[in-house]
């Protein structure tokens, strides 16, 4: 995502195209998000008429954003040059908070 | 005096109910098509929940592709629901309004990676999302689409 060169991320177990020469198991990040007033607000305004939720869409993605990165960094850490196999889960610790969790396999490709 | 706060406390869910009747009646409208729309323009380049796929040339790249979105129930719907409860049975208000979640995510997934050629092992996922005031059961829900967009090598 940032650095020098940008880590591969796929969902399936392999980088088309390349060779994965070496394991380094399991990488994990995760963030828990609290939903702030202002949008629970504007939330349930746009609640009245149902569809889309902007802000709740922009807060999720941000959260996921922040989970992949600390996964990333894990991964670059262990010299890893992909993560493989990623997954997203997403879980409620508590009455609007959701923790957001991606995982997945780091290796190094060639 | 009393007549008026009755009146009060009758007519918000009312005018409630009908905001959602007509209101989100037109915004799904809109919503389903953009999304028949859109849907078409992709079609090319499809989403493949298989981890495979004969591809007619190379993979050169291969990259995660991540959408979402978040949406709730208008009140016309919810009332409707409330009326299901009682016998049972398909509540079409709700499965409308998750396809709709559904289709756009995996359409913001694919507009995500505009040049990629296909989506292997796309992943739906949904999840609710819990509100602060405690209201339980259905309300807000997010999907979530993502999947594996790989770029074909055509060559020179």
């Amino acid at each position: 995502m940032h650095g020098k060169a940008p880590l591969i991320l796929t969902n399936i177990d392999s980088v088309p195209g390349q060779h994965i020469v070496q394991h380094y198991g399991l990488v994990q990040g995760s963030t828990i998000r609290a939903k702030h007033f202002g949008r629970d607000f504007a939330a349930g305004l746009k609640n009245i008429v149902g569809g889309e939720l902007k802000g709740y869409t922009e807060l999720l993605q941000e959260s996921r954003a922040e989970a992949t990165s600390r996964m990333v960094a894990q991964a670059s850490e262990l010299g890893a040059n992909a993560v493989i196999n990623v997954r997203f889960t997403t879980s409620s610790v508590a009455q609007g908070a959701s923790e957001i969790l991606a995982y997945g396999t780091a290796v190094l490709i060639e | 005096m009393g007549s008026v706060e009755l009146w009060i406390t009758l007519g918000i869910p009312v005018i409630l109910i009908l905001v959602g009747r007509f209101v989100g009646a037109s915004v799904e409208r809109n919503h389903y098509r953009s999304i028949i729309e859109r849907e078409a323009q992709f079609r090319a380049r499809p989403a493949v929940s298989t981890k495979h796929l004969d591809a007619p040339c190379p993979i050169q790249s291969a990259s995660l592709a991540v959408g979402s979105v978040v949406v709730s129930v208008d009140h016309f719907k919810r009332f409707l629901s409330g009326f299901r409860m009682i016998f049972g049975g398909e509540i079409r208000s709700y499965s409308s309004l998750i396809d709709r979640a559904r289709r756009e995510a995996v359409l913001r997934m694919k507009e995500s990676q505009p040049g990629a050629d296909a989506f292997l092992n796309t992943r739906i996922e949904t999840s609710t999302i819990s509100s602060t005031t405690g209201n339980e059961g259905m309300g807000t829900i997010e999907a979530l689409a993502y999947g594996t967009a790989v770029h074909y090598d055509r060559g020179p």
